[in-house]
């Protein structure tokens, strides 16, 4: 669930055309835009602080049909269609659609996420110090 | 004290078309798209999102373009749209030491596992003008990709640790409620995780003077910057309907580590002492000024003498916030009619009586 949360939605979009026409369903709860409280520690490891929250779009369905399994989204930022799109995603992850949803949505939301962080580890690599040791002359 | 007044209502409605108007500027100039100010000034947009409390980087932007880019009013109008918000709960700590880097330098070590890198900084530019940025239509060079940097980096501090000569950071046993300023007022004496949430919203410029105060002699305490870290770090949250954690979320936020001397107490053997000062997004002043501060702050922890400003809780917590600071200013320009009648009033007295015994002395 969590790729399907960090993922851009248009990415998400684009995946789920691989998965055909529209798929229907019964809202559980209609989508809420929220927010939660992000957490850091002191010094990095020491005791739990408060820093800001960060807004975060939730929402529930049922899928209609023979496998009515429930779907839960939760994305960052304020995108319902976004929250919707991942609800219906982890819904049909737990239908017999499981195998075909990881090969269209999942597995390609994790290779653009591993690849975009590789990216900007290669250019941060590029700015890496190489050091010279200055060498006295002896004598 | 000020007074409730009535009238003058178009006279502020016509002042608001008038700022929308001074907003757009020269409708020959194209109008700014909050994207823009997303994607472009990327600066101003953390600042806001630090500062005014609530990571969205779309609603920042729209706040400075409503604020015509004066970001203390850009702060407040976020910090008043997160009040409408509901809340879903609470996220697990960040990890900073699972961060994806983007720069990383350490002033204390020169050959620190994973190296110095210094990403995206300003530090080693000219602070000339560039005016090929005033001609429209260039194309930026592509930055340049080579190996990549470790997947996750070991923090200094976490270095010396091994060997003893930092004070641990270590979370206290059990399940963390830490004070939330959002929810409850702010109380002294304040706890550390009380501070770090008001340094985190705290007013950037006040924390820079009030951190560069403490190098200068007040509240003194010898900091090197032990680390400074920027990139991305995941958001873990647990729903209560699944019970599970959901790294739904990824944000960029800056870290700041000081390492300041310490020369031991009763009990303490002499080691490096911590300071810790933490943003969204790029942030690395106000990082550094948040941990010189915080670490002054612990002044009586450490058994240092408190004797200057940076080293007052009530001080520094009470003033930090911008939002609060401006809007005690700025009532200043409520109408105060009745108050300054009433002071009139009182001094015409004095000045007659005063009048009347110069001449009684003189006859």
């Amino acid at each position: 669930m969590g790729v399907l949360g960090r993922a851009p939605a248009k990415s998400l979009a684009a995946k789920m055309e691989a998965l055909g026409g529209p798929i229907a369903f019964d809202w559980l709860r209609q989508p809420e835009i929220g927010a939660i409280m992000v957490q850091g520690r002191a010094g990095g490891t020491g005791a739990a602080f408060n820093m800001g929250e960060m807004t975060v779009t939730r929402c529930a369905l049922r899928l209609t049909g023979e496998t009515a399994s429930v779907g839960h989204g939760y994305v960052q930022g304020r995108d319902a269609r976004h929250a919707e799109l991942a609800a219906l995603v982890d819904a049909l992850l737990q239908t017999d659609r499981q195998a075909e949803v990881m090969d269209a949505v999942i597995q390609p939301l994790k290779a653009e996420e591993a690849a975009r962080r590789l990216a900007a580890r290669r250019k941060a690599g590029a700015t890496k110090v190489d050091f010279f040791t200055m060498v006295r002359a002896e004598g | 004290m000020y007074v409730a007044t009535k009238g003058g209502e178009a006279a502020i409605e016509n002042s608001h078309a008038l700022i929308a108007e001074e907003r757009r500027g020269d409708p020959a100039v194209p109008e700014l798209e909050a994207a823009q100010i997303r994607e472009q000034l990327g600066g101003a947009v953390d600042r806001v999102m630090t500062e005014g409390s609530l990571y969205d980087p779309d609603l920042a932007a729209l706040a400075i373009k409503q604020a015509q880019g004066d970001l203390v009013e850009a702060i407040f109008l976020l910090r008043a749209f997160r009040t409408t918000l509901p809340r879903f709960g609470a996220s697990a700590p960040i990890d900073t030491g699972a961060m994806t880097i983007r720069r990383r330098i350490s002033a204390a070590f020169k050959d620190l596992p994973g190296g110095q890198v210094l990403g995206p900084t300003y530090d080693y530019t000219h602070r000339l003008l560039d005016f090929t940025l005033a001609a429209r239509g260039e194309t930026p060079p592509v930055a340049p990709e080579e190996d990549a940097t470790d997947a996750a980096m070991p923090r200094v501090a976490d270095i010396l640790g091994h060997e003893g000569l930092i004070e641990p950071e270590t979370p206290p046993p059990g399940p963390e409620q830490p004070y939330d300023l959002t929810r409850e007022p702010m109380q002294f004496p304040a706890g550390r995780d009380q501070r770090l949430q008001n340094l985190f919203r705290g007013d950037e410029g006040f924390l820079l003077a009030l951190g560069y105060s403490t190098q200068r002699g007040y509240g003194r305490n010898h900091p090197f910057a032990g680390e400074i870290r920027m990139g991305t770090v995941q958001v873990e949250f647990t729903p209560e309907e699944l019970g599970f954690p959901i790294a739904l979320g990824e944000i960029e936020v800056t870290e700041c580590q000081m390492v300041n001397q310490f020369k031991g107490a009763k009990g303490i053997a002499p080691q490096f002492t911590r300071g810790y000062g933490l943003a969204f997004g790029q942030a690395e002043r106000k990082t550094m000024g948040m941990a010189l501060v915080d670490r002054a702050l612990r002044a009586d922890e450490l058994a240092e003498d408190r004797l200057h400003p940076p080293q007052d809780e009530e001080f520094v917590l009470s003033h930090s916030d911008n939002v609060e600071a401006s809007g005690f200013v700025s009532h200043l320009k409520l109408p105060h009619y009745v108050d300054f009648q009433s002071e009139l009033v009182m001094l015409r007295g004095m000045r007659a009586s005063a009048e009347a015994m110069q001449k009684e002395a003189a006859e």
